[in-house]
């Protein structure tokens, strides 16, 4: 997160994918999350040297890219920064396990490579998975679907609001730091001047909550929140909930790249 | 509640700190009038503003609206009566949606679904704003937050209208708009504003605020043409009463 | 430090889902009967303070490099622990959503370390209890150092323990250990530095933020400890079922499904199309299908049935070349039906 504008500009970009309306957007946000949650632990479950199974899992990301209209590069982008401390501990895999599991001719393969091979793809699985979540979903159809699975409704009216002004906060932010910088003639930013720029920061924050609260009981709120419920879970969220759960779990106990593999060497002379 | 009556009384409002906002304030708006409260910064609008809707309560003095007393027992009913429009619309677009933000009043309110989705379309449509329903507020210009704010607050039908600031930020289009807009409404209009072009349009009345106390009170021209009342409260006419230095005599 | 889904089992992800859905459920209740409805804007709004205060970086003194605020401490100072925890949960999810950061599952863990540690530990038993009553610029340095230092060595520790249980990295413990407590013992303390800074400013400006925090003054007794006890109830109850439940087979799904469907092993069906698939298979595979060379079983090629999995994970994997290829062919495969729907998609 170099850039503030940078990363702001991202996560806006993210946002504005859920506004899309393809058949997969417009499924009520229970079944894909749902569906997200089962693929997860399905993927997670894996022992840990397992790497061709896990591929077939992909067909879950890249159909829901595709039918969900988002875009490919984007997407791949996301999923190319995957979670650094995944990698950076999976890194040391192969440095402690070094007994040799696979032999292909002549080339040993070790337990370490293996394993860091499958954090690998496992990272590109569930990091794509969460990516491609809030990309047919949108936040806050993600929380309505959580409220509606059980999530206590403080909470959900918590993320909404923290989701809410998120772009405000952000923005006033970076705009203090460029007023800084434009006067700060290339001297970092010492820790005492953090916090005060931060607590000025923090001070705005809660004079615009008191302000919020008034704009809130200006229309009568008194402590409830009622949220539309107007999606419902028919049909078509029950096929696509239990057929790809179904197929997860079939991939979970039957290797469709060793089939496929076995197939096609077996084919080719 | 026939008559949309706002009057203040002698109110004065001392901060917890020491600081008196309102030293002595009383004036009386009818049913449909237009008008603006002006007058330097720090000259008590917000203040008064914020005691409309009882967000303050007065240090002493009274406020009525329409038939009752401002008091902890009318407080809902006068919330739903007085609608506040804030001057930052980022304060009072709260919610995931456009439509989810204009239904919150009328859903505080106990309606039932179908009254409510038909005032927020009223309300939408009103300020031309019905093709944004379903738009995330912080994906809005700075305009169309403006209408939409506002028909947060129409959705609940109010008598009075008390807007802070309400062309703040705006460009000159999306002000042009907006005065259109306030100038069809029937409603019992209150304004704050540095703007004294748009106060001149919209208002035929109007209320001088000077160190916490009413400097004056009277017909919008009378008041403007006054040089030396403008200047003592750190006020001046508004431009299109000025004469264009340019133009002047070609006009 | 962000946990990831990549390093996590579902028992151990599973176990701190529970835990951290647990604690959200206690505090949800807790603010609902407790604070004003005040509070409910502005625990949103601090979340989303704490996101651009992280955005906005910081040199650290004598190091050249930079660092940010974490907020946990910071938000348990402003609003008492419930909350607090409520809003660096909702920050947390904002993160595995938007920025990658973890994964879902791994939002169990992640609530836990970086939320319940600041809330329940760092804040009541060591910043209150220091802080005193005198809320003195130096002091308040002193607490919140001191604090923020112990919240981050138990979340490291946290994230240590359940990589180590979840046995998917292979670094040794002890290593990892040393790893990362160092780490987190430099960022505690430019933590603690960084939220004294903040604090006294705000102190200074409007210490009425900071003294009448509605909880500040409960926690430390009945409330706080009655967390700690459900928490470890909910973890020892769950650990323990899933344990039990991961003991009987190393592998907990497949025998959670053995069981549902009351066979011993699952078995590619021997009917229907994936019959015939495996027929096919059979006769036309050149290469062996599990051509697993174990270690001390160099030089005898073993060949085993798929249903075999009973040897724990090194027989488990089908790894060989046709697995390999086979991988490569399925990613085309995903790949190609990807593009056919896309296209079909655009078409309509």
């Amino acid at each position: 997160m170099a850039s503030i504008d940078g990363a702001l500009l991202d996560f806006k970009r993210l946002d504005r994918l859920a506004t899309g309306d393809t058949a997969i957007h417009r499924l009520d946000p229970r079944a894909k999350v749902l569906a997200t949650l089962v693929f997860v632990v399905t993927v997670v479950s894996f022992g840990k040297y397992e790497v061709t199974a896990l591929v077939p899992f992909l067909l879950f990301p890249v159909a829901m890219v595709a039918l969900g209209n988002l875009p490919v590069s984007y997407i791949i982008k996301k999923i190319a920064l995957l979670c650094p401390f995944a990698l950076v501990v999976g890194i040391f895999n192969p440095i402690f396990d070094r007994e040799v599991l696979v032999q292909i001719g002549s080339l040993g393969i070790t337990g370490g490579w293996l394993s860091f091979a499958s954090i690998v793809m496992r990272s590109i699985l569930t990091v794509g998975a969460a990516i491609v979540l809030v990309g047919v979903t949108g936040f806050p159809g993600v929380c309505l679907a959580l409220e509606r699975i059980g999530m206590p409704r403080v909470f959900a009216v918590q993320l909404l609001f923290l989701y809410r002004y998120i772009f405000v906060l952000t923005d006033e932010g970076s705009r203090m730091e460029r007023a800084r910088k434009l006067r700060a003639f290339g001297k970092k930013m010492q820790p005492g001047i953090f916090g005060s720029l931060v607590g000025h920061l923090l001070l705005r924050t809660w004079q615009r909550a008191e302000r919020i609260h008034m704009a809130m009981l200006a229309r009568g709120f008194t402590g409830e929140f009622h949220t539309r419920k107007d999606t419902e879970f028919g049909s078509r969220e029950m096929l696509f909930l239990f057929g790809w759960s179904a197929l997860f779990i079939i991939l979970r106990f039957l290797n469709l790249s060793q089939l496929v593999g076995s197939l096609v060497t077996g084919i080719s002379p | 509640m026939s008559h949309h009556i706002v009057e203040v009384r002698n109110l004065r409002h001392v901060y917890p700190d020491g600081t008196v906002a309102l030293r002595d304030v009383s004036f009386r708006i009818t049913h449909g009038e237009s008008v603006a409260i002006i007058g330097a910064n720090g000259a008590g609008k917000s203040t008064l503003l914020l005691h409309l809707n009882g967000f303050l309560s007065p240090t002493a003095g009274e406020i009525r609206i329409g038939d009752y007393p401002l008091t902890k027992a009318t407080l809902p009913e006068i919330r739903r009566t007085v609608g506040m429009v804030f001057q930052d619309p980022d304060d009072q677009l709260f919610m995931p949606t456009v439509y989810d933000d204009v239904a919150f009043g009328p859903l505080n309110l106990g309606l039932p679904g179908m009254e409510v989705e038909q005032r927020v379309k009223e309300a939408l449509e009103k300020v031309g704003a019905g093709h944004l329903q379903d738009k995330p507020p912080y994906n809005l210009s700075g305009g169309e937050k403006k209408r939409v704010a506002i028909a947060t607050v129409l959705s609940m039908s109010p008598d009075i209208l008390v807007m802070d600031e309400p062309t703040d930020g705006l460009d000159p289009h999306a002000r042009r708009q907006l005065m259109a807009l306030l100038k069809d409404f029937s409603h019992t209009r209150i304004f704050t504003s540095h703007d004294l072009d748009m106060v001149l349009e919209l208002c035929s009345r109007v209320i001088i605020l000077h160190e916490g106390e009413v400097r004056a009170d009277g017909p919008a021209l009378e008041i403007f043409r006054n040089d030396e009342l403008l200047a003592q409260c750190r006020l001046e006419k508004p431009l299109s009463m000025q004469g264009c230095p340019v133009c002047r005599g070609k006009g | 430090m962000h946990m990831a889904d990549a390093l996590l089992s579902p028992a151990v992800g599973g176990t701190m889902w529970a835990v951290s859905a647990g604690t959200i459920a206690y505090c949800a209740r807790k603010v609902r009967t407790d604070l004003d409805d005040s509070k409910v804007p502005l625990m949103g709004v601090l979340g989303a303070f704490i996101f651009a205060a992280q955005m906005i970086n910081f040199s650290i003194p004598a190091t050249g490099s930079s660092g940010h605020l974490g907020g946990g401490l910071l938000l348990s100072i402003l609003l008492g622990p419930y909350a607090a925890f409520l809003t660096l949960a909702s920050v947390l999810v904002i993160q595995a959503l938007f920025f990658a950061d973890g994964g879902l599952l791994a939002l169990g863990c992640n609530i836990f370390n970086l939320g319940f540690f600041p809330a329940f530990i760092a804040y009541p038993f060591v910043y209150r209890r220091l802080i005193g009553a005198q809320q003195t610029r130096s002091r308040m340095t002193m607490a919140a150092i001191v604090a923020a230092v112990i919240g981050l060595q138990l979340g490291a520790f946290g994230v240590v323990l359940e990589t180590v249980t979840s046995g998917l990295s292979s670094l040794p413990f002890s290593t990892f250990v040393v790893m990362m407590q160092p780490i987190h013992l430099a960022i505690g303390v430019v933590e603690g530095f960084v939220t004294a800074a903040v604090a006294s400013f705000v102190y200074k400006a409007r210490p009425e933020l900071i003294q009448f925090s509605p909880e500040a003054r409960s926690t430390g007794s009945r409330p706080v400890r009655g967390v700690l006890l459900a928490f470890l109830a909910i973890a020892v109850l769950t650990g323990g079922f899933v344990s039990w439940f991961a003991s009987k087979d190393p592998d907990g799904l497949e025998w959670a499904i053995a069981k549902v469907t009351g066979k011993e092993e699952l078995r590619a069906p021997a009917q229907g199309l994936l019959g015939t698939l495996a027929e096919v298979q059979q006769k036309t595979a050149v290469l062996p299908d599990y051509s697993f060379k174990k270690p001390g079983e160099t030089g005898k090629d073993e060949t085993q049935p798929a249903g075999q999995r009973k040897n724990a994970e090194g027989s488990r994997l089908g790894t060989s070349v046709s697995g390999v290829i086979g991988a490569l062919v399925t990613l085309a495969l995903a790949l190609l039906i990807g593009f056919l729907l896309k296209k079909r998609q655009q078409a309509v």
